[in-house]
């Protein structure tokens, strides 16, 4: 790779320092959004305001202890139930749709498949008046289980997509020897096809944790306190405590914490989650 | 990464004979159904609350108007304006994102000390919960007084800017952007990784410039990622509403009130069923013929990319 010129390998490294500086600046820019929340967390509410910022200051859990206190456990507890049983729920139905859409194909996939796609392409707000009043009719307003239906039928066309494409890169020799070897259709699902999707099922479900997690729109609308998530705690806050930076910021910390460890981890297959399994 | 052992699309057109083709099909069912339950169902009932005149605060005003409510949504100047806004905002973020995306994703293209770092620091912001990044830029980045933009841009002199009250769109689709790089930046970042190591290096043999390579080589290969991209970030994009609701309302006026903020207003603030719904329709009906398009394109995008990794 390197030149074999003395000088242009200077120059080489030269650039290569350059590159490196451009690209943790640029990172640094765009984290420091977080990482201002994240400090200012820590901080007395009088170092929250300062008209120069200060990075050095002595920290303190005063904040997060006054979150807890005003109550944010049941709406965390609510955000989880809502977010791990929706995605459950969509897995569920999305594995079966892709393992007829890869697999064994049905005859018209490609129509099924751009079916679950368009669904995704109607706004939510086309929906929302019809859903509103049938979910009051239903006397199931402020449920988490209206939470979780809505969730999974959100996540439903994402997890089917991206299933999809982690079942076509399954060796269909794989399938054929066991199928050779005289496996049950059962078999072939469960002990030869399963576990080799298993990484694929599992980023697959933290694309759709992270979704369900983030989700305001439906939680704003069709909850009001019992199965409210963390985002309209977070709205609630501001009216009920006032405009806090500080108080404010360790309550949206500990709102983002799950997703940011959880797309940290998922990291390496969030691009093909959110391109819905299109890029690898 | 897909190896050649790789099932290419549809090569398993065994067409199912006739016992086992519901067999082939039962397990496409709930999914089909649930969807059709959940998201058409729903929509078609839309469609006739928006023949109806109904109000959620006078019980039993319902009656049917026939088109006036979308006579009303056709004269209504709010709702022109909140389509402007839509577009603008989408067409804005969109560009931008993708602007600042494609020079992220080739900084992070090369290897360098602590890239897997950075890369996670730069995708950051796309994990935080919209709801979030609305308040935190609102207050700490974007505070006249205290937050770190009026404290940077004051170096260089200049004065203190209320920027939510004054330029209401350009923080709105600052936020926006900020959030949405990452993910313009990731899907560029695949496509350039995705390029073959042989061609660029027949390129450098053959004595082309990095420009000349960026240019003819790297540019055209990019182009499936970048439709998809900018595809993609619209499809989600079009329906911002928590950074809105956060940052502005809406306002000033009706500034920053885009199509899903504005249905909001009339369903859930103004208890107007009827008004709401037309407008719904009206928001589908735009939307079908925009994906028509875009889902044509998806279409060839999509089996290019299946064709390539086969």
């Amino acid at each position: 790779m390197t030149p074999p010129t003395h000088r242009r390998s200077r120059r080489h490294r030269l650039g290569r320092s350059a590159w490196t500086t451009g690209a943790w600046l640029a990172a640094i820019v765009f984290f420091f959004p977080v990482l201002w929340m994240v400090l200012t967390a820590f901080k007395p509410e009088s170092a929250a305001y300062t008209r120069t910022p200060q990075l050095v200051f002595s920290p303190t859990l005063t904040q997060f202890r006054a979150v807890f206190s005003s109550g944010i456990g049941p709406y965390l507890a609510n955000s989880a139930l809502a977010s791990v049983i929706s995605t459950v729920l969509a897995l569920l139905l999305a594995a079966p749709a892709a393992y007829a859409l890869s697999v064994r194909p049905v005859k018209k996939w490609r129509n099924a498949l751009f079916f679950f796609i368009s669904t995704k392409m109607l706004p939510v707000v086309a929906a929302i008046i019809p859903i509103y009043l049938a979910v009051r009719d239903l006397g199931a307003l402020d449920g988490i289980g209206t939470l979780i239906i809505l969730y999974a039928a959100m996540n439903l066309p994402i997890a089917v997509w991206m299933l999809r494409s982690f079942f076509l890169e399954v060796p269909r020799e794989v399938l054929e020897a066991a199928r050779v070897d005289g496996a049950t259709t059962r078999q072939e699902l469960t002990a030869v096809l399963l576990p080799m999707v298993l990484p694929g099922i599992a980023a697959t479900s933290l694309i759709c944790l992270i979704f369900s997690w983030n989700e305001f729109f439906l939680a704003l609308n069709l909850t009001s306190f019992r199965a409210a998530t963390i985002p309209v705690f977070l709205v609630g806050f501001i009216t009920s405590e006032g405009l806090y930076w500080a108080k404010l910021s360790a309550a949206a910390t500990l709102a983002c914490l799950p997703v940011l460890l959880a797309g940290w981890t998922a990291q390496r297959q969030l691009v093909r989650g959110l391109s819905m399994g299109a890029v690898k | 990464m897909a190896g050649s052992a790789t099932l290419p699309v549809g090569a398993v057109a065994t067409a199912p004979t006739a016992p086992t083709a519901w067999r082939c099909r039962w397990p496409l069912l709930p999914a089909l159904l649930y969807m059709v339950v959940v998201t058409q169902a729903p929509f078609v009932f839309t469609v006739l609350y928006s023949f109806q005149s109904w109000n959620l605060v006078r019980p039993g005003s319902e009656h049917w108007v026939g088109l006036a409510n979308y006579a009303n949504v056709f004269t209504d100047n709010a709702f022109r304006s909140a389509l402007l806004t839509e577009i603008e905002m989408t067409v804005l973020a969109v560009a931008f994102a993708m602007a600042l995306g494609v020079p992220l994703a080739m900084l992070l293209d090369r290897r360098f000390p602590g890239r897997g770092v950075a890369r996670t620091l730069l995708i950051s912001p796309f994990l935080i919960m919209p709801t979030v990044s609305g308040l935190l830029w609102k207050t700490t980045m974007l505070d006249p007084v205290y937050g770190i933009v009026s404290y940077v841009l004051s170096w260089f002199g200049v004065p203190a800017t209320d920027f939510v009250s004054r330029f209401p769109m350009a923080s709105v689709v600052t936020v926006l952007v900020w959030q949405w790089t990452p993910f313009m930046m990731l899907i560029v970042l695949a496509g350039l990784q995705s390029q073959s190591g042989d061609v660029l290096e027949a390129a450098r043999v053959d004595g082309a410039g990095p420009w000349t390579t960026f240019r003819w080589i790297t540019l055209p290969h990019l182009r499936r990622y970048l439709e998809l991209g900018v595809l993609l970030g619209a499809i989600y994009l079009v329906n911002t509403f928590d950074v809105i609701y956060m940052m502005t309302q809406g306002g000033p006026g009706t500034r920053t009130t885009n199509l899903p903020y504005y249905v909001y207003q009339r369903a859930f603030l103004g208890f107007d069923v009827g008004q709401a719904s037309a407008l719904g329709v009206v928001t589908v009906a735009g939307t079908i013929v925009v994906a028509a398009v875009a889902l044509r394109l998806l279409f060839t995008v999509f089996s290019g990319t299946e064709r390539s990794a086969g």
